[in-house]
């Protein structure tokens, strides 16, 4: 793993608390705006971006982040085109950012050619929601790292899913897919307080996060708190609106 | 783990691991249980209806001049198809593991309606999820599993077929993992369920197997059945494959024709690659999407295939074609009114094979068509395309 990929994640991250990460589709609503939205994201606290490649049958994502992956799909949507963002972002901007990408996306692509892209463009990690531990022996984590996802019924499997990784561990708050919700399962902080006893790496919790409420309860126990469906539907209701956005993010970041 | 050569595999989110894991140890547990084989037999045979015929088509025979040509009578099933084998077997595994509520994709409703059928008979909730298209083309079917008491979900999200229904069942799945067993409809997703599933369906090959022998007294020379995710074929298939002289034959939907996009020719004009939890051939765009399927038979309008098949046919043991929609309907028309059979429109696309294969072999040689399933369903289907 280059030299760049380890500082980003663990300078910003590691040892640290009261971290925020969000997430954005990328191409949602247009290719153009992605820039724009990791920018607002950035202004208005995240400590790191999740920006996912939209894809056809996202498995793990509810309503919310299924319709984001349809716009940016019907627009000019390519890879290609998604990697020249990332490199005018890395121009401005040294934010840690990782894709959340489905595992044929990768595939189709050409794996290791996916993950030197990666690198070369200066995305900091994978999240890789259908590639659990048993399936990723051949990837290549030292060209760039997958972030270990941790479930509510992970248990005796998550000694092997945090052992030797890098980036951050992040921890699926909720039985079922992506999607805001009123509150998340308590054992929730179970599930951390056991991640924690197997690994240095900041612990992240995610799914269902949808307010400044809930994200001060997570950094009671974790590290940092993930937003995603509740950011895309603001960027779905204002069309982009790159200020909506940043001021929504400030409000839960608290950095008002 | 799980894999058939390259295949296979369990590309599914974190929270399904443990549970699939879980379901892998009852599995095994229970395959060798003689309470749980004896129970399951019990209901295959009074309640499905087996051991289903193997009836030699004399006319059909005829009416093609090739080889002696059998037919597997899986259209004889309770509920009139072979869906009824994996859902006998999944249920009773659900209720041994305590699980009180399944949930089912479905396409043409076959296998919604064995679901919803078995959830009735051993006392269990059932919901069943269905693409909105699929929901309008097999209406009559919709109707059977509200009957039956079953709960069935519209999915309009994708392109409202199959896929998105397996999709939205996966999706629930992850949601009501702790409580709710997942009754997968053919040799799909991630282990154990295309090996569990065709563990469930092999009855079909061991049987045809044994009554082949006796009426022709040796092995068939080809075994013909149609391949949308594959179960019925893998079923019957699977007791053969070490028979080498035994050609195994799997039709696929050519739709319109595998030259346009509007086909479900998934072996023949797919790619590698990662669907539904499991590492196989797929339709796919070039950036990894998956394509919409078409065929005039909601069954196999599927845009992946159980990963043995994808493995059968990349080791060269079987042998994977395609037939278009219309061939299929010349198929269905030709076994209406030679034998007074009305097959699936599934089942027509290995008819429509037979007449080719069959036809090019001699007299003295024998070929199974897997009959696996009636075509009372697809009477309105049928109807409609010839008038139009």
């Amino acid at each position: 793993m280059s030299e760049n990929t380890v500082n980003r994640i663990e300078t910003r991250l590691q040892d640290k608390k009261n971290l925020f990460i969000g997430y954005i589709t990328g191409g949602d609503p247009t290719l153009g705006h992605t820039e724009k939205m990791v920018e607002a994201l950035e202004r208005g606290g995240a400590d790191l971006v999740e920006i996912g490649i939209p894809y056809s049958d996202p498995l793990a994502d509810g309503p919310t982040i299924q319709r984001a992956s349809l716009r940016a799909l019907n627009g000019d949507f390519s890879i290609e085109k998604l990697f020249d963002s990332i490199v005018n972002i890395r121009k401005k901007s040294d934010i840690p950012l990782v894709f959340l990408v489905y595992y044929n996306t990768i595939y189709t692509y050409g794996v290791a050619a996916f993950a030197s892209k990666c690198q070369e463009t200066g995305i900091d990690g994978l999240i890789v929601p259908d590639l659990p531990l048993e399936e990723c022996k051949t990837f290549p984590q030292h060209i760039v790292p997958l972030i270990p996802l941790v479930a509510l019924n992970s248990s005796e499997r998550i000694e092997g899913i945090v052992k030797d990784r890098k980036g951050f561990v992040y921890c699926i708050s909720s039985f079922g897919v992506t999607g805001s919700r009123g509150s998340i399962s308590n054992k929730t902080r179970e599930v951390v307080e056991k991640v924690r006893s197997h690994t240095h790496l900041p612990i992240a919790v995610g799914f269902g996060v949808s307010s400044r409420e809930m994200v001060e309860d997570i950094h009671e126990y974790a590290d940092a708190a993930i937003v995603g469906s509740s950011i895309v539907r603001v960027i779905e209701d204002s069309h982009g609106d790159a200020r909506r956005v940043e001021e929504f993010v400030r409000k839960l970041t608290g950095k008002i | 783990m799980g894999r058939f050569g390259d295949f296979g595999g369990q590309f599914v989110p974190e929270t399904l691991m443990n549970p699939l894991k879980e379901l892998e140890t009852a599995f095994n547990r229970y395959k060798e249980d003689e309470d749980f084989q004896r129970e399951l037999k019990f209901y295959l045979k009074e309640y499905v209806g087996r051991e289903t015929p193997l009836y030699f088509a004399r006319s059909l025979t005829e009416r093609i001049g090739g080889a002696k040509i059998y037919l597997k009578r899986e259209d004889l099933n309770h509920t009139g198809a072979h869906k009824i084998n994996n859902v006998m077997g999944q249920l009773l595994l659900a209720k041994r593991m305590g699980k009180k509520k399944v949930i089912a994709e479905t396409g043409a409703g076959q296998h919604g309606v064995a679901t919803a059928t078995g959830a009735a008979l051993l006392g269990m909730e059932c919901e069943v999820f269905m693409g909105t298209e699929d929901v309008q083309r097999q209406e009559m079917n919709v109707v059977r599993m509200e009957l039956l008491g079953a709960k069935v979900t519209p999915v309009s999200s994708g392109t409202g077929t199959l896929k998105d229904a397996t999709n939205e069942a996966i999706r629930e799945w992850v949601a009501r993992v702790e409580d709710t067993f997942y009754v997968i409809g053919s040799v799909v997703g991630p282990h154990p369920y295309p090996t569990m599933v065709r563990d469930f369906q092999k009855v079909i090959g061991e049987e045809a197997r044994r009554q082949i022998l006796i009426k022709e007294g040796r092995l068939p020379d080809a075994i013909i059945a149609p391949v949308g995710g594959g179960s019925n074929a893998m079923g019957i298939f699977y007791p053969f494959v070490d028979d080498r002289e035994v050609r195994l034959i799997g039709v696929e939907a050519a739709g319109e024709g595998t030259h346009t996009d509007k086909h479900a020719a998934t072996i023949t004009k797919g790619r590698e690659g990662i669907i539904h939890g499991m590492k196989t051939y797929l339709l796919q765009d070039d950036m990894g999407n998956i394509t919409p399927a078409h065929s005039i038979s909601a069954g196999l309008d599927y845009p992946g295939v159980g990963p043995e098949h994808a493995h059968l046919h990349r080791s060269e043991r079987g042998e994977y074609v395609s037939i278009t929609d219309k061939e299929a309907l010349s198929g269905f028309q030709l076994l209406s009114r030679s034998e007074g059979i009305i097959p699936a429109l599934e089942s027509a696309h290995a008819v429509a094979q037979a007449v080719k294969t069959a036809g090019e072999m001699p007299r003295d040689k024998v070929v199974i068509i897997n009959l696996s399933g009636r075509g009372d369903k697809d009477i309105h289907t049928v109807a409609d395309f010839l008038k139009g």
